[in-house]
């Protein structure tokens, strides 16, 4: 029995990690879109932005030294936001050309595909942040918790991107066209930026942009990745507990939905 | 004969809300041949390979793969098998061979047994100059050729086609189907959809004609066609003589080696027994009825009849012919 099991888990191991070497070949191939549209952006939001507003933004309302560090904790949680939201586009033209079809008519586990792709997603944004987190540096962002901090800013962005990638998929497997699935993600992801604390604190927005902000997702996580950056472990500890519970709470439903559409779109 | 049945469906039915797809659907093919579902779009073909390959659960009845039941054992099934699917179900962005590598991990080959079969299967799909290009510079028939060795890779007991040569050039459908043939050489038992009608009178030892979600003749082409019974006559009538069409059909009810008749608004489709004694008493009552034939052309009954008999209507609204 432990044998087959061995052997199941080898199975399953094996058809994982081609199916994620499946992301990283098409990556390589598409590597300046890649490039340009997913590193990119985030980047001249952090460095044009940041610098924009290094006056504009008054140091004292935001509780930082200076906006770009007060604006780096936004930056790496609105690339875990655009990642984790267009998580399911590949799956979405899978199913559409076919190719979803062919890849279930082998004897896989049918989460394989899945898990594929969030192992995929992850590691691509958590690269990413790295890069940010880099560029920051050089604009003389320093986190002041150190690399362990920057290791636990990594961990809460997959957290949250875990739950968004599986809303992401579960979007993919329900949409009836690929334009409908843009549609909406095009007119999600800036409200859920704006009425978040990626660009301003909770304090410095109109009342009712406040309380829109406090259910956002995306003020919970960049409330505990900020202090990280900006003040340190004391600030950081009990924010983080917080909002890994809200997470995993967050991302339980998402993957549930996302298991549920895609049953229904397996038949 | 004691053949092994590779396939067997009993009274499958599959409806999406209040849409039946098909119904009732029992057949059995036999391992080792080339079973051909044959029907006009949205008959119910694909519906019923889909089944067939664990991809769509029937709403009711059963299926079985080598014995291996499609809903309770989907994963004995899809060892059993390999897919061709309809749509070009490829990803632009690997190389032919990527995509054999990647069906081989998830076949659950050891990977020097893929890279053998991958070397055995591009020989025979001639693809081995294209292996290592991206497919989106692939031609529609090099598409097909990597669609089919990506079907053949798990090395299948039972290998489906869905479509296998739609909007393909002559040259590659003849091709195509040569491929098809040397797989039944092999012993791979092969399920085909199809809509052309010359596909699957050459191509398929036994076929189903599927129509509105049922299946109206099942049989060899030879069967389905000696079943129909009588070769056929057809009669061109004069552009001045289309008014006398009702009572020269009238008067050939009464020739006793004539089987059936069926008018159009050209002439007449006559099915006889035997044409050496029919076509004399046709010509005798043309003359009677003063009715000049334009042309009369003679022919083994096709399966085209055969469609038309069993469903009532031509597989295509206009014919653009296979040939």
């Amino acid at each position: 029995m432990a044998r087959a099991q061995e052997l199941a888990m080898r199975d399953y191991v094996q058809e994982v990690s081609a199916l994620t070497m499946r992301w990283v070949h098409r990556l390589r191939r598409e590597k300046f879109s890649m490039l340009f549209t997913l590193v990119q952006p985030m980047l001249f939001w952090l460095i044009f932005f940041g610098s924009l507003f290094q006056r504009a933004a008054n140091s004292e309302v935001m509780q930082a030294p200076n906006y770009m560090s007060f604006l780096a904790a936004g930056v790496v949680v609105m690339t875990v936001l655009n990642n984790g939201l267009s998580g399911g586009v590949d799956l979405l033209f899978d199913k559409e050309n076919g190719f979803l079809e062919r890849l279930l008519a082998t004897p896989i586990h049918r989460s394989s595909v899945i898990i594929s792709r969030f192992i995929f997603v992850m590691t691509i944004t958590s690269l990413q942040i790295l890069v940010i987190l880099t560029v920051a540096y050089f604009f003389g962002v320093h986190p002041a918790t150190g690399l362990l901090g920057i290791a636990v800013v990594l961990l809460i962005g997959m957290l949250f991107g875990i739950g968004l990638t599986a809303l992401s998929m579960a979007m993919a497997f329900t949409v009836k066209s690929h334009g409908d699935f843009f549609s909406v993600l095009g007119f999600l992801s800036l409200p859920l930026i704006f009425l978040s604390s990626a660009l301003v604190p909770l304090s410095a927005m109109p009342t009712w942009m406040s309380m829109l902000a406090r259910f956002n997702p995306m003020t919970w996580t960049i409330d505990a990745v900020r202090p990280l950056i900006l003040s340190g472990w004391s600030q950081a500890l009990p924010r983080i507990g917080m909002v890994v519970m809200l997470l995993l709470v967050f991302d339980a439903l998402c993957l549930y939905g996302s298991t549920r559409a895609f049953r229904r779109a397996i038949g | 004969m004691g053949r092994t049945v590779a396939i067997e469906t009993l009274k499958l039915a599959k409806a999406f809300g209040d849409v039946k797809a098909i119904e009732h659907l029992s057949f059995q093919v036999w391992e080792g041949e080339i079973f051909g579902l044959l029907g006009p779009n949205g008959a119910g073909k694909s519906t019923t390979l889909r089944i067939l390959l664990t991809l769509l659960r029937p709403t009711a009845g059963h299926a079985t793969v080598f014995g291996h039941d499609v809903v309770q054992e989907p994963d004995r099934v899809r060892r059993l098998i390999g897919y061709v699917p309809q749509e070009r179900a490829i990803d632009r962005f690997l190389t032919g061979r990527e995509h054999l590598l990647l069906l081989g991990s998830l076949y659950h080959l050891p990977k020097d047994e893929t890279l053998r079969r991958i070397r055995e299967i591009l020989k025979l799909v001639d693809l081995e100059d294209r292996a290592d290009h991206l497919a989106k510079t692939y031609s529609g028939g090099m598409k097909r050729k990597l669609d089919l060795a990506c079907g053949l890779l798990p090395n299948p007991k039972v290998l489906f086609l869905d479509e296998p040569t739609l909007g393909l050039d002559v040259q590659s459908r003849l091709r195509i189907w040569d491929y098809i043939r040397r797989l039944k050489e092999r012993g791979i038992t092969v399920v085909m959809t199809t809509n052309y009608l010359d596909e699957a009178d050459h191509l398929c030892d036994r076929l189903a004609i599927i129509d509105g979600g049922r299946i109206m003749a099942l049989g060899s082409p030879a069967e389905l066609k000696a079943g129909l019974g009588g070769d056929v006559v057809s009669l061109t009538v004069g552009a001045a003589d289309m008014d006398r069409v009702e009572s020269l059909a009238k008067s050939l009810k009464a020739v006793p080696s004539i089987r059936a008749i069926s008018t159009k608004p050209s002439g007449i489709d006559i099915r006889v027994e035997s044409p050496e004694k029919a076509l004399p008493a046709i010509l005798d009552a043309a003359n009677q009825q003063a009715c000049r034939l334009e042309f009369i052309e003679y022919h083994r009954p096709r399966l085209e009849d055969v469609f038309i008999a069993q469903t009532g209507h031509a597989i295509r609204e206009e014919f653009p012919s296979g040939e």
